[in-house]
């Protein structure tokens, strides 16, 4: 069978999600409907899919969730960052104002459950993530339940990060939960927007997520991606950004769980003045896929960005990552730099890298570098040679070799729950514990 | 369709003409069908065994579709349109010397610059010439013979040494590799043949130059290079070819095989037509390269300057089987006007401690596009493996694309793998230095560029250097003020 067979599977699964909403929702959930009806599920023979198949993903039954959130307490409780301020708490991907946090806003500042405010949104939704970017982003246009709109008006500044916070749990039937995030800011607007995905250990969901963030001149956004989920879990999620003139988007992305994890970011730098920092990790254990797909489009002269991705693979898991910058005509005046390294731990582990530079234009300075390697064996010596056993010397270094990534998270409560995770993630030989 | 059916059989019944009427002539009509692959394969006097891998080839190719992944455009190839097999006039006697060479043929030597007994005398290079499809003199080949080397043309290789070629042909690129090996392998016209046997170092550079005369003949040559335990070869391929109007198809196969301790070198200078400014003509240059270091220790090195061609498509590649095996790849592709080039190399590591570099230097000007595409594939019983690679682009004016689509898969943790890739321009301060000291623009430029490529022309043979040298000015003129 091939992928396509599976598309009015899928569609049935979300049919009463399709109409719902007022008629001009409608109308765009059913041209989605159309667009996965004619693209259906990404197959391997794209090339943005090559290394990842997700005809496992596409075979398997879900549900559309059912509201849990009162049966939920603990877990909520158990993977919440120690964050103050503004938090919104879905569980399966539906909001649950019990657990959630609205007071803290400044004026100007606008973030609501997107369901009841959908209307709020009219002119957001659909603007920045194309429906036929993938299967997947039309699939969540389609049917997607719930999320947040957070709107920011011109020289709105929010100081408390704002704080979205997934929570999957175990069900009988596993759930697809589709959130949509709409971010805007407006001129030199300023937020940080932390979205948290965490779970149940043995919850196999299916998370569907499609966040847009619009940038007006000047504007700052500072984006917390933190996927936590359980192995069991499917994890698909696309970041959509556009930029306008001196507007500055930074993103910490950081994928640490799910069976097959797929992160999608793309930024169009669209005047001048715009810059980008793409910031990332992955580490893999067990068999775990994880695939991260990153695009810059410098649609305009003197647009900058700068990208550091780095990966750790142990046991059978593989890492897969794209990083592609595309410089266009006449965008000239361009600095892009973007790096990728990779620690393999174990010899059934693998990584597929791709770093790609696409460039019309010649007055620019481009570069990406990609490695592939071992620790130091300098700095292991170094180690070695004060006492400290091999394994435990190599720990420490792989920890140092994340934590280049993790020291650019800027929120101390983030920085080291993320810290303590990865070390929690590495191999237990490396015995880092109390080392942290 | 009724239509397409009529053509064919119009098509076969000339073929059966010029088969039987006029064995001297020597371009058969377009269009390619088995009658075609059975005319070429009389015409060389082939064995069965032969036609019949032929035609299996053929088979598979009608079933195969042409690549699109290539970041390149060009109008659909008609293969239906292109003549299969031209051949110079005399080729059915050979002649022994240069004196015996049709002397039309010597002075469109002459006509491209290549002094041919000169050369040959003065360089101690042996030729295997090969003019349009079929190779008319073959020198050296006596002291080659006493060193134990064969060095002939591919379908003398195919009467004389059977066992070789059956044993070796299509074993590093298999006849399905993809749509345009499978072509060659049905049409191939001639190409050269090398075998070096255990233990012997080749007393000379090896070279054939390649050139494309006829118009409107596609060019498919078929190149098979055996280095026996312990053997060293150098080859060198130059490519030249005069003005054209009507893009012409290149398909070519190089297949390359290193036993124990085998040391080869290839070395290409291609400077195929490119078309005029507006991209009018030209050569599409689709080409499947691919060495395979069988025996541990041995070593593969290939070094290409392009900077002809409409269209290139081209991956030198190594297989590291061996145990600390060697592969490289030095490349300079220069791409003015509205050349296009997606060229780059793979390099397959299977054997403990292989090892491998991949250094790429591209140069776009006018309103060219170019990309390095590249494979890094570390199996996981590759322990130890060792990959570096350098990728630079240089853009010359704001018309131009350069792209770098390096794929790394790596699975084996021993493996160290290394990628680093830049893109900019022609740095003003280098530039400005220049200037100030009275050296003309152009010539500056000239000269950056050369220094910036100094990493790959290093790797080549002297008189290649000096040759790759001029041409890459001559690629460049007009690009610059």
């Amino acid at each position: 069978m091939s992928l396509m067979d599976y598309t009015d599977q899928w569609l049935s699964v979300v049919q009463p999600q399709i109409s719902q909403g007022s008629s001009w929702l409608a109308d765009l959930r059913q041209g989605a409907v159309e667009q996965f009806a004619t693209q259906g599920l990404p197959h391997a023979r794209l090339e943005n899919w090559k290394y990842t198949d997700v005809k496992a993903l596409a075979k398997r039954e879900f549900v559309l969730p059912k509201n849990a959130a009162t049966q939920a307490d603990a877990l909520v409780a158990e993977t919440s960052l120690a964050l103050d301020g503004i938090r919104l708490v879905f569980v399966n991907g539906l909001f649950s104002a019990a657990h959630s946090q609205l007071d803290a806003l400044p004026k100007g500042a606008n973030v609501l459950p997107l369901a009841d405010n959908a209307n709020v949104a009219k002119t957001l939704l659909g603007q920045v993530a194309a429906a036929n970017f993938s299967g997947f982003t039309a699939l969540n246009l389609a049917a997607w339940q719930d999320g947040v709109v957070i709107d920011l008006a011109a020289n709105t500044v929010v100081e408390m990060p704002i704080y979205l916070q997934f929570v999957s749990t175990e069900h009988t039937d596993a759930c697809l939960i589709q959130p949509r995030i709409l971010i805007k800011a407006g001129v030199y607007a300023q937020a940080t927007v932390v979205e948290h995905f965490a779970g149940a250990e043995e919850a196999a969901n299916f998370t569907n997520v499609v966040t847009e963030v619009d940038l007006a001149d000047g504007a700052q956004i500072t984006h917390y991606k933190l996927q936590q989920e359980s192995v069991h879990q499917y994890h698909i999620a696309s970041l959509h950004v556009q930029q306008q003139r001196d507007s500055r988007f930074t993103s910490h992305n950081i994928c640490l769980g799910g069976k097959l994890a797929r992160q999608d970011i793309q930024v169009e730098l669209n005047a001048e003045g715009a810059e980008v920092n793409l910031n990332g990790l992955y580490l893999g254990n067990g068999r775990q896929h994880l695939d991260n797909h990153t695009l810059v489009n410098h649609n305009a002269p003197h647009t900058n960005s700068n990208e550091d991705y780095k990966g750790i693979l142990n046991d059978r898991s593989r890492g897969v990552f794209n990083g592609r910058v595309v410089v266009h005509k006449n965008a000239q005046k361009i600095e892009a730099h973007q790096s990728n390294g990779n620690l393999l731990l174990s010899d059934k582990a693998e990584i597929d890298t791709k770093p790609e530079l696409e460039i019309y234009a010649d007055d620019v300075k481009c570069s990406h570098g990609s490695t592939t390697g071992q620790l130091d064996e300098n700095a292991l010596f170094a180690l070695r040679s004060r006492g400290l056993d091999e394994a435990m010397a190599r720990g420490l270094l792989t920890l140092a070799f994340a934590n280049e990534v993790i020291d650019r998270i800027e929120i101390p409560a983030v920085h080291d729950r993320i810290e303590l995770a990865v070390a929690g993630r590495l191999p237990e030989k490396f015995n880092l514990k109390g080392l942290v | 369709m009724a239509n397409q059916e009529e053509m064919e059989q119009l098509v076969r019944r000339e073929y059966k003409q010029g088969f039987v009427t006029d064995i001297e002539s020597d371009t058969v009509l377009p269009g390619l069908n088995e009658e075609v692959i059975r005319f070429i394969s009389a015409k060389k006097e082939e064995p069965q065994w032969m036609l019949d891998w032929r035609l299996a080839a053929f088979e598979q190719w009608k079933q195969m579709e042409e690549p699109q992944w290539a970041h390149v455009h060009y109008p659909a190839i008609d293969f239906q349109a292109i003549s299969y097999y031209s051949a110079p006039k005399s080729s059915d006697d050979k002649p022994k010397s240069l004196d015996e060479v049709d002397p039309k043929l010597l002075e469109t030597y002459e006509k491209l610059g290549i002094p041919l007994h000169e050369r040959a005398a003065l360089a101690g290079v042996a030729m295997d010439m090969v003019f349009d499809s079929v190779s008319v003199t073959t020198t050296f080949k006596e002291k080659l013979g006493e060193a134990g080397v064969i060095f002939c043309s591919i379908s003398e290789a195919i009467r004389e040494y059977p066992d070789l070629v059956r044993q070796y042909l299509g074993s590093v690129v298999p006849v399905t590799d993809n749509f345009y090996a499978a072509l060659n392998c049905a049409v191939f016209s001639d190409g050269s043949f090398v075998y070096v046997p255990k233990g012997v170092k080749c007393p000379m550079e090896l070279s054939t130059y390649f050139r494309i005369n006829a118009a409107n003949t596609g060019q498919f040559e078929r190149t098979l290079i055996i280095c026996a335990e312990g053997a060293q070869v150098s080859y060198l391929e130059g490519c030249t070819a005069p003005m054209r109007d009507e893009n012409q198809l290149h398909a070519a196969v190089v297949e390359l095989v290193a036993l124990e301790d085998a040391n080869i070198k290839y070395s290409t200078v291609q400077n195929w037509y490119p078309g005029d400014e507006e991209g009018k003509g030209g050569i599409y240059n689709f080409v499947t390269k691919r060495g395979e270091c069988r025996g541990d220790n041995s070593k593969i090195s290939w070094t290409q300057v392009e900077t002809g061609s409409a269209v290139t498509w081209k991956y030198p590649s190594c297989v590291l089987k061996g145990k600390n095996s060697v592969g490289e790849f030095y490349s300079v592709a220069v791409t003015n006007n509205m050349q296009q080039a997606d060229t780059g190399t793979k390099m397959i590591h299977i054997g403990e401690g292989s090892r491998s570099t991949i250094i790429s230097k591209g140069i776009s000007a006018g309103r060219s596009d170019q990309s390095y595409r590249g494979l890094v594939k570390v199996l996981p019983s590759a322990k130890g493996a060792r990959n570096f690679t350098q990728c630079d682009s240089l853009l010359i004016g704001d018309q131009c694309g350069a792209h770098t689509f390096p794929y790394q898969e790596i699975a084996n943790s021993t493996a160290q793998i290394e990628h680093e890739a830049t893109t900019s321009k022609i740095g003003e301060d280098q530039l400005f230095y220049c200037r100030q000291r009275g050296i003309a623009e152009e010539d500056a430029v000239n000269m950056i560029v050369n220094g910036f490529c100094k990493d790959v022309f290093k790797e080549l043979p002297m008189e290649f250097a000096v040759e790759a040298e001029a041409l890459l000015s001559v690629s460049l003129e007009g690009a610059v003020g």
